[in-house]
């Protein structure tokens, strides 16, 4: 036996050997909240006036669908103390100590190095920028600054998950353009009632780790009418793309129909307010407003993919 | 400093220890060589077609 001195080593010294296994590292970087990433991403990268090179397209958005997980790594490392009084997010990596606060701190930072540099060398400097952005922005401006100091941190913070499609088609095309930044605001004004009705059915949750949402500040009844407002709002933006003419009507009657069940759905949250029957309304609105984005840029991505094979040919 | 008492015949992996080591190595080994082809591709698509016509 030899011994020897570290006043590095962790309080069990050797023993602690890692038992992460890759699914805990996939785990990190929120694969849910990744494929809403490269779906807005893609919508991005197909509007862009002249098809890119398919390999250059799909390596951009791999950088950034990277880039986004880098920021759920860094946003778990950051908020562990949270994650871990709260049912949602209680089964993380982190809380359940299949891997270290220190681990995932240099896991995303190594992600967030290379998704940035690799999009520079792939793409050009405005989308590693925007990229680089993107993730300080929901890394410090949101998880670190806003996320415990007001309620109205999911509407500011709804940046960054909104800034994708800007950051696709900059990959694309060298530039910003005025139809991601339509699509940007389409993500923007879906945040909020996408999270407050999530928040009205946990309040407990988030009260319990003291996070301001809307609910536990305000309470229930204003963030219904905030949900209300914002709801009118999305259904009007939803109808951009075939308004400016990048979108074709068979768009504008999809996003028209479900702007009206999203409205729709969330009268009924404003109206009912008691007991179960409360959350489940709300509950249904959460879901309903995965279903309205995804069902959206799935009718956006396939008119574009029809507009860049007919421009290929 | 803390003084630790270090076998010399090194750390002994748990069963689960050792599984998720070669599980993580499988990993990292499958994403370099997803990068290798990846960035070689991207190098072609980069340079383009002139690179198979080299100026005299």
């Amino acid at each position: 036996m030899s011994v020897i001195d570290d006043s590095s080593a962790g309080a069990s010294g050797f023993a602690a050997i890692s038992v992460a296994e890759p699914r805990d590292y996939l785990a990190l970087v929120k694969p849910r909240v990744m494929q809403l990433v490269v779906v807005t991403a893609l919508a991005g990268i197909l509007l862009a006036p002249h098809p890119v090179n398919f390999v250059i397209g799909l390596s951009s958005l791999l950088c950034i669908a990277v880039g986004a997980g880098a920021s759920g790594a860094l946003n778990m490392w950051y908020d562990a103390d949270i994650d871990a009084l709260m049912r949602r997010t209680s089964k993380r990596p982190i809380p359940t100590g299949r891997i270290t606060r220190s681990e995932t701190l240099t896991f995303g930072l190594v992600l967030s190095c290379f998704a940035v540099v690799t999009l520079y060398l792939v793409a050009n400097a405005l989308a590693a920028g925007l990229l680089a952005f993107t993730i300080f922005f929901y890394v410090v401006i949101y998880t670190m600054w806003l996320k415990r100091s007001t309620p109205q941190n999911i509407v500011i913070g709804g940046a960054a998950g909104a800034l994708p499609p800007i950051v696709g088609y900059a990959a694309a095309t060298g530039h910003v353009g005025l139809a991601p930044l339509v699509l940007f605001g389409l993500i923007f004004a879906w945040t909020p009632p996408h999270f407050w009705a999530l928040a009205l059915a946990r309040t407990g949750d988030y009260g319990n780790a003291g996070v301001p949402m809307m609910p536990n500040v305000k309470g229930a009844d204003h963030t219904r009418l905030e949900i209300l407002v914002y709801s009118v709002i999305l259904a009007a933006i939803g109808l951009l793309p075939y308004a400016f003419g990048f979108a074709s009507i068979v768009y504008g009657i999809v996003s028209l129909v479900l702007g009206v069940e999203f409205v729709r759905r969330a009268v009924l949250v404003f109206r009912v307010r008691e007991g179960d029957a409360a959350n489940k309304t709300a509950m249904r609105l959460f879901w309903f407003s995965i279903i309205y984005l995804y069902v959206l840029f799935a009718e956006l991505l396939v008119e574009r993919v029809l507009f860049v094979i007919g421009a290929l040919r | 400093m803390m003084s630790y008492e270090i076998d010399p015949k090194g750390v002994t992996l748990t069963p689960e220890q050792a599984r998720s080591r070669r599980l993580r190595n499988i990993a990292i080994g499958l994403v370099i060589g997803a990068l290798v082809v990846l960035f070689y591709v991207v190098t072609i698509v980069k340079i383009g077609p002139g690179v198979t016509k080299p100026p005299i």
